[in-house]
């Protein structure tokens, strides 16, 4: 008897109640570590896009750790809705690894929320980085996902930016986590 | 695998492959999602707090720049927010969002033709106090139609949105009204599998903090996801 409160959609109209017009910024000029900015994209399973989702991030500092409850400065969360073309933008700095359970280190990540009409429950996923194969290889999360799919959690460098695209279906269907 | 969460009972979280839910068709994910170890990144959570709320948040009948009082039937919503093992999520956000007295979101998506309140916006937030519990005064919203199916209307419902103590705790949800007659037609309400799960979103009837001669009151409690004492190993 766990008497969960359930999940229900965030609905069309969550900018009304959810828009936060400046966290999709979660680093300034002072922020410690590598600048970056992470674009994609919202597509549902006709590669459409999705003009009404809503992505939050949740990621550590440039160390690894993530900031604690009420701390100065970086706060490690972003939000963003998307727009027409379901594209969204996040300027931030590259997480460091972070400790698992058992002493040993995560592969560089973003954490990322997705909502939108049409999805009754939030879903999980995660944003890799090209260059960390070594680290990645050796992440207990990346362990659990088939090799055939890992490709769908990395970034890719397009110029000064890294893009991720989410499909929350078809060929290239994004993976999402049971947390 | 080492998990740090209980897992989610069936059916108490709404399956994305809903097909009465015509929006899910071309959304929900078809491959299952991905068990994984609990690790910092799940177990910790972004706590946003004070510099989310604007002034007068917690009262949306009377917003901002408003010139009067929003129209429709005053009433405090109230609740306690606490994890699935009884305690409190102290200084919790809580955002809502709702449609006014006649069924209109101010949104320039909302198409139905029934009027907007110059004295509403819909939108409200509030911190939990120590013990978890949290209220602001709104309007009761409307019933408005929507284009799922034929002659589909949305039960009068607020949206609420929940940062707990975890990434793995977040919560966007809606609360419902008593004795709504709409409810066993709204395919996002029936989605809930679990019929006891799907009840815990209507909301109740609360005589004592009804403010004579001003407001009703509806009590609604939201139970989020807590951390065991002790993580488990999951089958791999």
């Amino acid at each position: 008897m766990s008497g969960l409160t359930p999940s229900q959609t965030v609905g069309p109209y969550f900018r009304l109640g959810l828009d936060w017009p400046d966290a999709w910024r979660l680093a300034t000029a002072t922020t410690p570590g590598v600048p970056l900015t992470l674009v994609g994209r919202v597509l549902d399973g006709d590669g459409l896009p999705v003009s009404d989702a809503l992505l939050e991030l949740w990621q550590a500092d440039a160390a690894g750790h993530y900031p604690s409850p009420g701390a100065q400065g970086f706060s490690g969360l972003g939000r963003c809705g998307v727009d027409a073309t379901g594209a969204f933008r996040f300027l931030t700095v590259k997480p460091g690894a972070v400790a698992t359970p058992d002493g040993g280190l995560q592969a560089p990540h973003l954490n990322l929320v997705v909502m939108a009409r049409g999805l009754l429950t939030h879903l999980y996923t995660r944003v890799y980085f090209p260059g960390d194969e070594a680290a990645q290889d050796a992440d207990p999360v990346l362990a659990c996902v088939p090799p055939a799919r890992r490709a769908t959690l990395l970034a890719r460098p397009d110029g000064d930016v890294h893009r991720f695209d989410i499909h929350l279906q078809g060929e290239h269907e994004t993976v999402f986590f049971a947390l | 695998m080492q998990r740090v969460f209980a897992p989610l009972p069936d059916g108490v979280y709404p399956a994305n492959d809903t097909p009465a839910y015509r929006s899910s068709a071309r959304r929900a994910p078809r491959e299952p999602a991905v068990l994984a170890p609990h690790t910092a990144s799940e177990t910790l959570g972004p706590r946003p707090g004070a510099e989310r709320l604007v002034a007068g948040l917690g009262d949306l009948t009377r917003p901002a720049g408003a010139r009067g009082e929003a129209l429709g039937q005053r009433l405090l919503v109230h609740g306690r927010v606490t994890d699935e093992r009884g305690r409190p999520e102290r200084r919790a956000l809580v955002e809502v969002w709702q449609a006014n007295a006649a069924g209109r979101y101010l949104h320039d998506g909302d198409r139905h033709d029934a009027p907007l309140d110059p004295n509403f916006t819909g939108r409200g937030a509030v911190l939990t106090d120590d013990d978890g519990r949290y209220e602001f005064l709104t309007i009761e919203p409307g019933v408005y139609p929507w284009g799922n199916h034929h002659n589909a209307w949305r039960p009068r419902h607020i949206h609420f949105s929940l940062f707990g103590a975890a990434w793995a705790t977040r919560l966007v949800t809606q609360m419902y009204f008593p004795g709504d007659p709409t409810l066993p037609f709204d395919p996002i309400f029936m989605g809930i599998a679990d019929v006891a799960a799907r009840e815990r979103l209507v909301s109740h009837f609360d005589l004592e903090r009804t403010q004579p001669d001003y407001a009703l009151a509806f009590r609604f409690d939201i139970v989020l996801r807590g951390a065991l004492d002790t993580p488990w190993e999951a089958p791999a």
